[in-house]
């Protein structure tokens, strides 16, 4: 009977079959989609809601009273925080005076280890290296560096006869003393880019200048610099995501001071939140700086996406 | 003028390169330096870059007694690996998705997932901690790894290696009847090593230098990792003025990855272009 009963719905059953295995294809992609969703719905997504919630928040630590809604305040009380005001503007002057030196530094070094000899390979070794270590070492051995007297900074500066500031502890030197520091960590990385992107500059371009009579500034000015410009806007974007996010040397070298001199914006939503236990204003900070993340990237999502191809 | 620009130059530029390289390389070499040099020499000469006549493996020795490496070793690997093994699966089932179907949405799907190469981790430490919490993950590994599951990166990166590849092998196998899953794991991950082993570097190298986002989940030291060990090692160094110790710790914290790099630094180079956009 059941022998039967399949035959006689055989043609059914193969349309049905058929028709199953489509729906399951059409939601395949889906289905090879949620385990990414679902991560980035949890940390990336989410986050941002459940900061603009309780940012609008107050919830006192350690009282175990109930969190109050103060609707805006958390942001009323962080904008007028002297910490929060010079903790932005470090962050600026700092993004700034990284960015300009290390990206000069990144096309001066590109142009020099293009060729490819031995000693051009060493060179690449070396600026490149410092991009490979743990923020958190290169401020291991900055501190010592950097360390008044003794360290190697002044040991080699004194053999020269000069006296140096207290690098960390001088309140005017110290956001340029880690300025420095991320200047050295960060320039290989981004020699990388322009050592990729110096290969895309038309040769023949570089040629007819030359015979031209441009010489070599005029050429780097006029031909070289121009067809870098998608690679000069793709590295400045991620510089400039970079230099909002990472403070471990500011943890390890200064913790913000001397008088919040190094105090960061990442620096200071962590200790709001990690050392101040308030949580309401690490909110409002968080989603203040993601507002300045996502304004500086949305300008540039179509850097952000050649650069996802492979860049150049 | 002509003859002596033409020599003049390359040998001005060869040196001013060298006086560049080698202060570009001055810390490590201090530390190298620092690392073996006997505690007695006395922290005035402390600074000096010329290697001591007695080297001595003493510093490497106290810092492996003094702090817990061999523990933070561990989990960092663990921390590492967990990660990236995940992240292989998720980055490869999405790439795949973004590179070979089509589906309603997919577009959206796609700005969605570059979301994560600007809102990074590090920015929502707050409210990560907070979920974590939430998870029962405070204080453990998992809850350090989690945040880094689904990559933005790694979905483009494979994404990029898919596209590239000819369709000619999959259409046979489907045509053979080879289920997705087959397709995936026994015709395109095979031809797609070379973008799985870029991604891995990345990887691998971000999450053996991450610090923050592990200092605020973890509060217990048997969960530290390396980078924790090493800011708390430094923090204790700086009343004891044990330099070389200090030296020794941090060259133990960097050694793995700079060993890495030294064997295979072309790979490394080539990731690390593509790494742009590392989420």
């Amino acid at each position: 009977m059941s022998v039967a009963s399949t035959t006689s719905f055989d043609g059914i059953e193969l349309d049905r079959a058929g028709l199953a295995r489509r729906r399951r294809l059409r939601l395949l992609p889906y289905a090879l989609l949620a385990p990414s969703i679902l991560f980035l719905g949890l940390f990336t997504y989410l986050p941002v809601i459940r900061v603009a919630i309780e940012s609008l928040y107050d919830k006192p630590h350690g009282t175990g009273a109930a969190a109050s809604f103060v609707g805006l305040g958390n942001y009323g009380k962080v904008l007028a925080d002297p910490a929060f005001r010079q903790a932005a503007l470090n962050n600026l002057i700092y993004a700034v005076g990284v960015l300009v030196p290390t990206l000069v530094l990144a096309l001066a070094f590109a142009l020099a280890v293009q060729r490819s000899t031995r000693f051009s390979a060493a060179l690449r070794t070396v600026f490149f290296f410092p991009s490979l270590v743990p923020l958190v070492a290169a401020a291991s051995l900055f501190f010592f560096i950097f360390l008044p007297g003794v360290g190697l900074l002044d040991y080699y500066l004194g053999k020269l006869g000069i006296r140096g500031p207290n690098w960390l502890g001088d309140s005017d030197i110290a956001l340029w003393s880690v300025i420095g520091l991320t200047v050295w960590k960060n320039a290989g990385y981004y020699m990388l880019f322009y050592i990729a992107g110096l290969q895309n500059v038309p040769r023949d371009a570089v040629e007819a200048a030359m015979i031209d009579g441009a010489n070599a500034w005029q050429r780097l000015r006029f031909v070289i610099l121009p067809a870098l410009a998608p690679t000069t806007a793709f590295v400045t974007v991620i510089a400039l995501i970079q230099l909002l996010t990472s403070v471990d040397h500011v943890i390890v070298l200064t913790r913000g001071g001397p008088s919040n001199a190094t105090n960061l914006l990442l620096y200071y939503i962590f200790q709001s939140a990690h050392e101040n236990f308030d949580y309401g204003k690490a909110a409002a900070a968080t989603l203040i700086s993601v507002a300045v993340l996502l304004a500086i990237s949305f300008g540039s999502l179509r850097i952000m996406e050649r650069g996802a191809r492979g860049h150049g | 003028m002509a003859r002596l620009d033409r020599h003049l130059w390359p040998a001005l530029t060869v040196a001013l390169l060298s006086a560049v390289a080698f202060l570009w390389a001055s810390p490590f070499l201090w530390t190298l330096v620092a690392s073996f040099r006997p505690e007695g020499a006395g922290s005035a000469d402390m600074a000096s870059l010329l290697p001591d006549l007695h080297p001595t493996l003493e510093n490497f020795r106290n810092a492996l007694e003094s702090g817990s490496f061999g523990l933070y070793y561990m989990n960092t690997l663990i921390v590492v690996v967990g990660v990236l093994a995940v992240q292989c699966v998720t980055v490869s089932l999405a790439g795949y998705a973004f590179a070979r179907l089509r589906f309603p949405g997919r577009d959206l799907l796609f700005y969605a997932f570059l979301l994560q190469l600007m809102l990074v981790p590090p920015a929502l430490i707050v409210p990560n901690l907070a979920t974590v919490v939430d998870l029962g993950l405070y204080d453990t590994l998992p809850g350090v790894m989690a945040p880094y599951f689904a990559s933005a990166f790694g979905t483009f990166l494979m994404r990029q290696t898919f596209l590239a590849l000819p369709r000619d092998f999959e259409e046979a196998a489907a045509i053979d009847g080879a289920p997705w899953w087959a397709i995936i794991w026994y015709v395109l991950l095979p031809m797609a090593k070379p973008g799985l082993v870029a991604f891995a570097i990345v990887s691998i190298t971000a999450h053996w230098n991450e610090f923050l986002w592990p200092l605020m989940v973890i509060s217990s030291p048997a969960n530290h990792t390396l980078t924790i060990g090493l800011a708390a090692f430094t923090l204790g160094a700086e009343s004891g003025k044990e330099w070389g110790v200090l030296a020794a710790g941090t060259l133990l914290v960097m050694a793995p990855l700079a060993v890495a790099f030294i064997a295979f630094q072309r790979r490394f180079v080539d990731s690390f272009v593509f790494s742009g956009v590392k989420g």
